[in-house]
């Protein structure tokens, strides 16, 4: 792998995370408990999506093969995405779907700040427009956690429940990156150093949501080398659906 | 309210006869912005100017670039205008907003995530209204 081919590897993997969670979040759109949560959870889809396309614009730039933000979010296929499973899991119930929230939003803020500093000034431009978004999917999914974990027996019940379904997808992203030891110091932040922030974090929403911390389990990961769960291939059916379909549509 | 007035509109140069305008989106997924590019560009064009548009992203848009003639525009049409300040980092506090209407301080926020990415919902305890609030970032 050379620093290239690293650099179009590390952008892909944070673009899919965004492209994938995106999708899974608009899922909500005219399905959610409120309207508030109505109008939130499309809004957080289309910043999710708004920064997948920054990031798939400069990977095929990086790239140099004349692919563009179109042609790496909808065609490719399923083992050629890299993003974590954690992001591509069902919805499950709002009190699964927020959980994720809270875990993904909590590590991109940090993920993001870091990136504000990268030597790559594409990057750190994006990141910089993304940090400021991401603060306000923490403060929204952070909310809800409180909310649903010190409520009702059920609600709790539920969070707790999401708490331990959610509980091996965890480690994925702070797993050492083999593009890292290739690219130039400072390119992409490192995300095993982001994973201490990122447990006092949780740590202190789950202490106001009065919710056990998970027990450690065995993890389970793949994603980042495209080996994904069965669902990704019903995500992708209907995600790409148009462009299989109609090759080359614009509008 | 224009463009210029919300700080989306960067700059425009005339480079070798062509008008360039430089446009900045307030949000990364905000759907509007090739509307307004269009927009400005046929302006541009109606003005009888060759006219190119350039997005550009760094360094990003803050709502701090709001003019004054345009934070008061926003809350004659209804929208309490953002707070300096309030988008950064803390968990779990609220900023204080001024109802647009009434001009109360005693207001609620509904959610955090209004009619668009930009703007909050809150209500007034006061007049009773709901109103729009653009979020600061």
């Amino acid at each position: 792998m050379n620093h290239r081919e690293a650099l179009l590897t590390g952008l892909l993997r944070v673009a899919d995370d965004h492209l994938i969670l995106g999708h899974r979040v608009s899922e909500w759109c005219g399905h959610a408990p409120m309207l508030e949560e109505d109008l939130a959870l499309p809004n957080i889809a289309l910043d999710l999506l708004g920064q997948a396309r920054a990031l798939y614009t400069y990977a095929g730039e990086v790239e140099g093969q004349g692919r563009t933000e179109d042609d790496l979010a909808y065609l490719r296929r399923e083992r050629e995405y890299r993003n974590l499973l954690l992001v591509e899991r069902p919805n499950g119930d709002f009190a699964h779907t927020m959980l994720k929230q809270l875990y993904f939003s909590s590590f991109m803020q940090l993920w993001w700040t870091a990136a504000c500093g990268s030597a790559d000034a594409t990057i750190a431009g994006i990141s910089a427009k993304a940090v400021k978004e991401s603060a306000y999917h923490v403060r929204h999914s952070a909310e809800w956690v409180i909310r649903l974990g010190d409520g009702t027996q059920e609600s709790a019940a539920r969070m707790a429940q999401a708490v331990e379904d959610l509980a091996p997808y965890v480690d994925e992203m702070f797993a050492p990156d083999d593009v890292g030891s290739t690219l130039a110091p400072q390119m992409l932040p490192d995300n095993p150093a982001l994973r201490a922030s990122w447990d006092a974090q949780i740590a202190t929403v789950f202490s106001e949501a009065t919710i056990e911390p998970h027990v450690p389990r065995a993890s389970i990961s793949g994603g980042r080398d495209g080996r994904h769960g069965e669902e990704m291939g019903f995500l992708l059916t209907e995600l790409q659906y148009m462009q299989r379909s109609y090759p080359g549509a614009q509008w | 309210m224009n463009v210029e007035d919300l700080g989306i509109l960067r700059s425009v140069d005339l480079i070798d006869g062509v008008a360039v305008a430089k446009v900045t989106p307030t949000y990364s997924g905000c759907p509007a912005v090739l509307a307004i590019e269009f927009a400005i560009e046929a302006a541009l064009r109606d003005a009888g100017f060759e006219a190119r548009i350039e997005r550009v992203i760094s360094p990003p848009w803050t709502t701090d670039w709001i003019t004054p003639e345009g934070r008061e525009k926003l809350r004659a049409y209804g929208i309490a205008p953002p707070v300096k300040g309030a988008g950064k980092g803390s968990l779990f506090s609220d900023p204080v907003i001024a109802c647009p209407q009434c001009g109360s301080e005693d207001t609620e926020r509904v959610s955090e995530f209004g009619s668009t990415a930009c703007k909050a919902l809150w209500r007034c305890r006061s007049c009773a209204e709901p109103f729009d609030y653009f979020k600061c970032i």
